[in-house]
């Protein structure tokens, strides 16, 4: 017990330092991934033949296969087959490869819902838009989004409560998020070695954060109230 | 001069001839009715009409003004189909109204976002909106809502909702006003409310094309009667005519049909 005291500032600063990290992955591929998924979403959507056959092709890609994956090749391709490892070795390196992988990832993921949420609002809507002289983009801004916001509440709430745990795949490239910083006390480090819990400890973080992103959703699920789809 | 000319209008989906060779004249203030069985072509000639749908022949004029004519690629363009809409409005079916703006914003919503496009809107901001939205809410007291201008179209009954789609087609002043059997999706209960308000619009200069299977209010309502049976004209009238003195076995048979059910 005392030992355990001891050790628990210790490791709390480790978890914090790579729970940071954590977070950080996790806020920059939202801001990169929900505005590129939008753009990816119209070129999915395109009715030009090329554009949405290519989009949605990309899109199987990127869906069909394990993020782990897309994270090695972003962060070895360049270094092994064009002979120009464009991320560097150091953690910055490692977070940039990191963010472009779960942004395009994400972004991928995303654009699904977007198309979804897009595409069932009725037509209808549309035609009332144009026959009252609306532009385009003035029927997608002023009539259309937040009808789409509403219905793509739900599905985009679990794909970012996933995001939250999926950051930790990031340590496949060793960058130093939570999941890292914990399984460092298994082997050793500043003085502790052969310690499990940390590694469990690390669950509370990632409870807490899809806690606290839950009650956010439910706050705007509510505010969306006021009107019904 | 006559406010709307439709002259030789054909529109095809695939290989089914939907409209072939309409034409008609209104002029100003003259409502015509369209009758017709379901899939006769009616909508396709309001959606026409409203350029949701590009006629493959003949012409749109409006007050001697070609909108639309299919041997004149000038008056096809792209960019010039916002404009054209506005010459006419149009009232759904299913109302369609924004649901997640109030009645009186719904109203306001297009003018506003039109007004912005005036030269002086910069400096009239304040003005120009609060003229916006006098004049949506005497339109929404005129369609008898005066008492429900913030409410959000869930909280409205059909009829409720499709007075406020009136109102919304009327904020625009636009040239002809169109309806596509505005009652069909309605309560039996709530029909008589919105065929009321629609005979209320009837004034001396306000031209209505409406698509309706109401003959009882066709009959009283208008100066034309137009019946359509597989994409032509088969019969047009006065509605005396029409209804008491049909020339068309066609015409004939739609309302022993009708009076039947
Ligand atoms: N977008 C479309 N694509 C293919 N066929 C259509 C389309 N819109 C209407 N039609 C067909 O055109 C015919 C006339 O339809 P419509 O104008 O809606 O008739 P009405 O309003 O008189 O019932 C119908 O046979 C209908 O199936
Ligand atoms: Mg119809």
């Amino acid at each position: 017990m005392q030992l355990f005291l001891q050790q628990f500032p210790i490791v709390v600063r480790s978890l914090n330092a790579g729970f940071v990290q954590t977070l950080k992955l996790f806020f920059v591929t939202l801001i990169g991934a929900m505005p590129l998924g939008l753009v990816i979403s119209f070129g999915s959507m395109s009715r030009f033949k090329p554009l949405s056959v290519f989009t949605r092709v990309i899109v199987w890609i990127v869906r069909g296969s394990p993020l782990m994956i897309q994270l090695l090749i972003i962060f070895y391709f360049p270094g092994m087959v064009l002979g120009n490892p464009i991320w560097g070795g150091k953690e910055a390196g490692r977070f940039a490869a990191a963010s472009v992988a779960f942004i395009i990832n994400y972004a991928c993921y995303f654009s699904e819902i977007y198309r979804g949420g897009i595409q069932s609002v009725p037509v209808g809507q549309d035609e009332a838009g144009m026959v009252l002289g609306m532009t385009k983009a003035q029927i997608f801004f002023r009539v259309k989004l937040l009808q789409v916001v509403k219905r793509i509440m739900p599905p985009m709430s679990n794909e970012i409560i996933t995001l939250v745990k999926d950051t930790s795949l990031a340590r496949i490239i060793s960058l130093q998020e939570i999941i890292w910083a914990g399984q460092a006390f298994m082997k050793s480090s500043q003085g502790i070695s052969g310690a499990i819990w940390p590694l469990f400890f690390t669950g509370v973080y990632y409870l807490a954060a899809s806690g606290l992103l839950t009650l956010l959703f439910g706050w705007i699920e509510r505010k969306l109230n006021f009107f019904r789809v | 001069m006559a406010i709307l000319e439709v002259q030789n209008l054909r529109k095809s989906f695939g290989r089914i001839e939907v409209l072939k060779d309409i034409g008609f004249t209104l002029e100003k203030g003259e409502v015509l009715s369209i009758i017709g069985s379901s899939g006769s072509g009616k909508t396709t000639l309001l959606r026409c009409l409203n350029f949701l749908e590009r006629p493959d022949g003949g012409a749109i004029r409006v007050a001697g003004e070609t909108l639309f004519d299919a041997d004149d690629p000038a008056t096809q363009q792209e960019r010039q189909v916002r404009k054209k809409r506005l010459r006419f409005g149009l009232v759904f079916q299913s109302f369609n109204l924004f649901p997640q703006y109030t009645a009186l914003k719904n109203v306001m919503l297009a003018c506003e976002l039109l007004a912005r496009e005036r030269p002086d809107y910069r400096a009239n901001k304040r003005e120009i909106n609060q003229q916006i939205e006098s004049e949506a809410k005497a339109l929404l007291h005129k369609v008898g809502l005066a008492n429900r201008l913030n409410s959000y179209p869930y909280q409205l009954s059909g009829g409720q909702q499709q007075r406020v789609a009136i109102a919304r087609a009327l904020a625009l002043s636009p040239d002809i006003l169109c309806f596509d059997e505005p009652t069909s999706a309605l309560d039996p209960e709530l029909t008589g409310e919105v065929l009321r308000v629609i005979r209320e619009l009837k004034t001396a200069d306000r031209t209505m094309v409406i698509v309706t299977h109401e003959m009882e209010f066709a009959r009283n309502v208008s100066d034309k009667v137009l019946f359509m049976a597989d994409g032509v004209i088969e019969e047009m009238g006065p509605p005396e005519q029409i209804f008491e003195h049909p020339r068309s076995e066609r015409t004939k048979a739609f309302f022993s049909h009708m009076t039947r059910e």
